[in-house]
């Protein structure tokens, strides 16, 4: 459904997206994840042919973004960041002029503002002034405005933002009901969004994909990252050796290898389990029949909340970097 | 066309939610009323040229008043985002702004129509419908450069009090400075040809009851070439 490859945007000498490739197959909905300015609204921006690329390309249901641009907006519902909407306009009206500009007849509109309206529960908000509503209310209508010509592809640019609790959570629930009938692109900075709604996520970082995948995958990619760390008092070398002998250990590394001399004579032992399997009960027991007193035995998971509270951070620190 | 006719509509009746439309309609017609009551006066002849010239004066200062928001506005709310990603060309969103003004001009005209009832019914002689008939066309063609001008400078910022100021100052350069320095100036030939091209003096030909090709094609021309730099700003974003 969206196909896009080695997609750039470059302002300058800064990329803003850098060569960045992914699929998006036909009803799955997907979290476009990564810190503010990673570019994922320039990414989305590209795909909906608001700004053309610099290089690379993307195709939207089978049609290229830039010599086909009619067609990949007739098939496209696009709900950019902080929903911008013609605030004097009443929401029925403003859903009429939006099939309007789709070439869609009376009937069709008529029929079709009757279904998004029930959808987006905007039931007694028709002939409501759009300025007058709160930020909850203005991103259902710009979603209903997304739905109105049943377009086979979604692209929300972070939907969630600035919903109260409850509203988030009726969000979701009709972001997961429509993924069956659409292809739902969806941009956050939020990672619980993603888990709650996304088939798939992909994390990007100034401009470039670090990770996609599903959740599952993605976790147990990081989980295989994660270490046992023990801290005994033994020599440094033997302890490596007897620990490397515990089933279950793939790999023994000491991280203070000089440090029995200052440190009360405690090495500490980074043990990378095989398989993501818990071996902190046997690495335990060996220390203590070899008669090494142990001070810590600690798993050091790595979750994907962490990685991407890094990829926050690094975000951030580069960030700082560059202004310097 | 369809989709310009929307956005034209859209825009149409934006005009009346905001309190723009009553004033510039207000505006207009009280400044008209004050030089029709120079035509009006015994022993004139039936007819308007005096308030038909007066008007293109009153539009150098509304018509950016209309303008102004046309396009700044949806570049300073973002619904430009929204606006060109639907299934629509620059081209079709320019016409139709272009065409809602348009529209307001016409509006305001249609209460002037009464000036011409009031000439035929207590003017002595039976006015000369031509000159008024021309007259208004070449409002309209005026009108039409305008509202392209305002159009043009609307799209080149988010700021409306940019747009309307930037506006005028154009217009009055084409229009007020030659006629300024035509009346006063003493101008080599040279430049007195270069000023006899300027818009009153064409429009004047209108009012006179002469619709000569050679304005016709100025008007249309000068509209459709500020059209088309509007269509290459909206573009531009592009270029980035």
């Amino acid at each position: 459904m969206i196909s896009v490859s080695q997609l750039t945007k470059a302002y300058g000498q800064v990329h803003a997206v850098d060569h960045v490739s992914f699929e998006v197959g036909k009803g799955q909905i997907v979290g476009f994840l990564g810190p503010n300015g990673a570019g994922k609204s320039t990414t989305l921006r590209m795909l909906t042919c608001y700004i053309p690329p610099t290089s690379g390309g993307a195709t939207i249901n089978g049609f290229d973004i830039f010599h086909q641009s009619d067609q990949v907006r007739q098939s496209l519902g696009y709900l950019p960041e902080n929903t911008p909407l013609y605030g004097e306009m009443r929401v029925e009206e403003y859903l009429h002029f939006r099939g309007q500009l789709r070439g869609m007849n009376r009937a069709e509109r008529m029929s079709r503002i009757e279904y998004v309206v029930e959808r987006c529960w905007l039931g007694d908000f028709r002939r409501r002034v759009i300025g007058r509503l709160s930020k909850g209310m203005r991103q259902r209508v710009g979603l209903a405005d997304a739905l109105l010509h049943n377009p086979a592809v979604l692209i929300l640019d972070e939907p969630t933002v600035g919903l109260d609790p409850t509203q988030v959570i009726e969000q979701r629930n009709l972001l997961k009901e429509l993924s069956g009938k659409h292809t739902i692109l969806l941009s956050t900075h939020i990672l619980r969004e993603v888990e709650a709604t996304c088939d798939r996520a992909i994390f990007i970082r100034q401009g470039r994909i670090v990770a996609q995948g599903t959740l599952d995958e993605l976790r147990s990619g990081r989980r295989a990252q994660s270490r046992v760390l023990v801290e005994c008092r033994g020599p440094a070398e033997l302890v490596k050796n007897t620990l490397s002998r515990v089933a279950g250990v793939a790999r023994v590394e000491i991280l203070n290898g000089d440090a029995h001399k200052t440190d009360e004579g405690y090495v500490t032992a980074a043990i990378r389990p095989q398989e993501s399997r818990d071996v902190r009960e046997e690495v335990a027991r060996t220390v203590i029949q070899s008669g090494w007193p142990l001070r810590e035995v600690r798993l050091e998971a790595a979750s994907l909340e962490e990685f991407f509270v890094e990829l926050m951070a690094s975000q951030a620190m580069s960030r700082v970097g560059g202004a310097a | 066309m369809n989709r310009s006719i929307a956005i034209a509509r859209r825009e149409f009746a934006g005009y009346f939610r905001s309190p723009i439309a009553y004033i510039v309609i207000a505006a207009f017609l009280l400044a008209s009323g004050f030089a029709f009551q120079k035509d009006f006066e015994p022993g004139q002849a039936a007819s308007m040229r005096s308030v038909l010239e007066w008007m293109v004066w009153f539009l150098v200062v509304l018509i950016p008043v209309l303008s102004m928001g046309l396009l700044a506005q949806e570049w300073a709310t973002g619904t430009i985002e929204t606006l060109m990603t639907a299934p629509v060309s620059d081209t079709q969103v320019v016409i139709g702004k272009f065409l809602a003004n348009l529209g307001m001009l016409v509006v305001m005209l249609i209460p002037t129509l009464i000036y011409v009832l009031l000439l035929i019914v207590f003017a002595s002689g039976r006015p000369d419908l031509g000159p008024i008939f021309s007259g208004y066309i070449g409002i309209l063609m005026v009108g039409s450069l305008f509202i392209s001008v305002g159009l043009f400078c609307s799209s080149t910022t988010r700021d409306q009090i940019v747009a309307v100021v930037l506006s005028i100052l154009i217009l009055a350069l084409a229009t007020v400075v030659p006629y300024l320095a035509a009346q006063y100036a003493n101008l080599r030939p040279s430049l007195r040809t270069v000023v006899d091209q300027a818009v009153y003096r064409r429009y004047g030909d209108f009012a006179k009851g002469v619709v000569s090709a050679g304005n016709v094609t100025f008007f249309v021309l000068t509209t459709a070439i500020f059209l088309f730099l509007t269509v290459k700003v909206l573009e531009s974003r592009r270029w980035k």
